[in-house]
């Protein structure tokens, strides 16, 4: 007998519930609560990383990925420029630093400022200026194309008229034009902060000092003592702290301008 | 005496010519509208005027300064050009009244008190007082017109230049802006205004000149070039333009 489609609908969506209550009734008798508790969710181990893992990790967490953010911020914006110019080397420059960047893997550049660059010109950087600068330099890259593509997304009227009130080309772009691409350009550069942060924990590769532990070395050592896999939980719930609203912040952002510019295109129209 | 002279204007954009040799002189004082089909080149005229593009060859003289040498200082002699666009272009993240002082503060220098006094002068006259912290999508296009045309008054220029002001508007707000460039006339601004506005250009030009194909086809008071066309061409135009329908009435 055929069914409805109704009929049908329904027992697509009854087997699939099905299904579901199934595999979760498998998972909870046939797993080993105890271990996993053990393994993952251990309350004594969790409580022996407070307050370090705050006053500590997670500050530095924040401070590494907030000052590389600045660092890559500026130069960013120096490279957007510079794609921009007139000038064919600058542009050259820039595509150069941006396509390499962009292709090579953030650990790489973290290994050439921890230990390349230091034994080619036999000096010492600290922990903090080699993140700062490691992270500077990949985010810089991925912002410059973001700042670029919204410098070009400001109308080229906005140009026109300001030069036509005898603006320069510099006092345009720094009254009239980069204000309002930085708009633009605020919810992509929210995201690339948060990945940031997450690269933030590729330092942990280059040896660090109680002090200078960020999340994932904080969680990564605090595992061999334990003997459990909490502290990496705590850690990844930090690092939530740090992205989720971030994230929600970015989305904000994003409703807020794309609102904005509907309202601009009317009126460019 | 001549504000603007104009001579051998030529313009291409690829193999496409845009001006073929134009010449026009207005005088201080003047009201002079170009008028012509789409694609004439009308818009490009009087966007070379003040360089926003820069002319293949000819010359362009402002107030005894010569733009299309290379060795002027075209920021500085942009300041007597006041330019009013057909989109506005109001600065969209500035509210009115930083929209009106900005280029007066960072070109002309002048203090951030004086340059709200002359905003606000130039709001009243163009019928904006009390917008001055409107952001400028929360204007009507009329208004964001007006406070375009009070945005380049404010730095005192020697001539205002007008690209189809009241092409982008709704017809119920065509009247406000025409409304305020009557006056601007009406106090001997020296106007170079492209428009399709017959009526506006038959009643306030001191001079129509009618464009077609890049050249200049014919020029003279507005009674004569609008009223008494001579061209074939101009009354071909200003039949479709002023009974688009074709009824005979």
């Amino acid at each position: 007998m055929a069914l409805t489609r109704r009929q049908r609908r329904t027992a697509i969506r009854g087997t699939q519930y099905g299904v579901l209550v199934v595999v979760v009734l498998v998972v909870a008798f046939a797993a080993n609560w105890r271990d996993i508790q053990r393994g993952f969710f251990d309350l004594d181990a969790a409580r022996q990383l407070f307050p370090d893992v705050l006053s500590t990790a997670l500050v530095n967490t924040v401070k590494y990925t907030v000052l590389g953010f600045v660092f890559g911020l500026v130069l960013g914006l120096i490279l957007a420029l510079m794609r921009l110019s007139s000038v064919p080397p600058y542009r050259w420059i820039a595509t150069v630093y941006i396509e390499f960047f962009r292709g090579v893997p953030a650990l790489l550049v973290f290994l050439a400022f921890g230990f390349g660059v230091p034994i080619a010109f036999h000096i010492r950087f600290t922990t903090l200026s080699t993140v700062v600068v490691a992270l500077g330099l990949v985010g810089a890259a991925y912002m410059a194309e973001t700042i670029r593509a919204g410098i070009q997304a400001v109308p080229k009227g906005q140009m026109e008229a300001a030069r036509s009130l005898g603006m320069s080309q510099l006092r345009a772009m720094v009254s009239i034009i980069i204000p309002q691409a930085f708009r633009i350009v605020l919810p992509p550069l929210t995201n690339e902060l948060i990945l940031l942060a997450k690269d933030s924990s590729l330092i942990y590769l280059l040896g660090l000092t109680g002090s200078e532990y960020e999340l994932t070395k904080f969680g990564r050592d605090a595992m061999n003592t334990v003997q459990s896999m909490t502290p990496l939980i705590v850690a990844g719930l930090c690092y939530l702290i740090i992205t989720i609203p971030l994230s929600y912040l970015s989305r904000y952002l994003e409703r807020r301008t794309s609102g904005e510019s509907k309202q601009g295109l009317e009126v460019l129209s | 005496m001549s504000v603007i002279e104009i001579s051998g204007l030529h313009k291409s954009f690829g193999s496409l010519q845009v001006l073929k040799g134009i010449d026009l002189t207005v005088e201080r004082g003047d009201v002079v509208c170009i008028i012509g089909p789409s694609g004439s080149g009308k818009s490009t005229l009087l966007r070379c005027v003040n360089l926003l593009e820069q002319p293949d060859s000819g010359r362009v003289v402002v107030d005894g300064t010569e733009l299309t040498d290379p060795d002027v200082d075209i920021d500085r002699a942009r300041r007597r050009l006041g330019m009013v666009f057909q989109s506005f272009n109001l600065f969209n993240h500035l509210n009115v009244l930083d929209n009106l002082t900005i280029a007066q503060r960072k070109v002309l220098g002048r203090n951030r008190d004086e340059a709200e006094r002359i905003a606000g002068q130039n709001l009243e006259k163009v019928g904006l007082a009390g917008r001055e912290r409107s952001l400028p999508s929360q204007l009507s296009g009329g208004q964001q017109q007006r406070a375009a045309i009070a945005r380049a008054l404010s730095m005192d220029p020697q001539v205002m230049l007008f690209d189809e002001p009241t092409s982008a508007l709704d017809p119920e707000l065509v009247g406000d802006v025409l409304g305020v460039m009557r006056t601007l006339a009406g106090e001997g601004m020296t106007m170079l205004v492209v428009t399709h506005e017959m009526q506006f250009a038959r009643e306030v030009a001191d001079k129509v000149l009618f464009m077609d194909g890049g050249v200049v086809v014919e020029q003279g008071p507005p009674a004569q070039v609008i009223g008494a066309p001579t061209q074939e061409r101009t009354r071909t135009f200003l039949a479709r333009v002023l009974n688009p329908t074709g009824d005979n009435p």
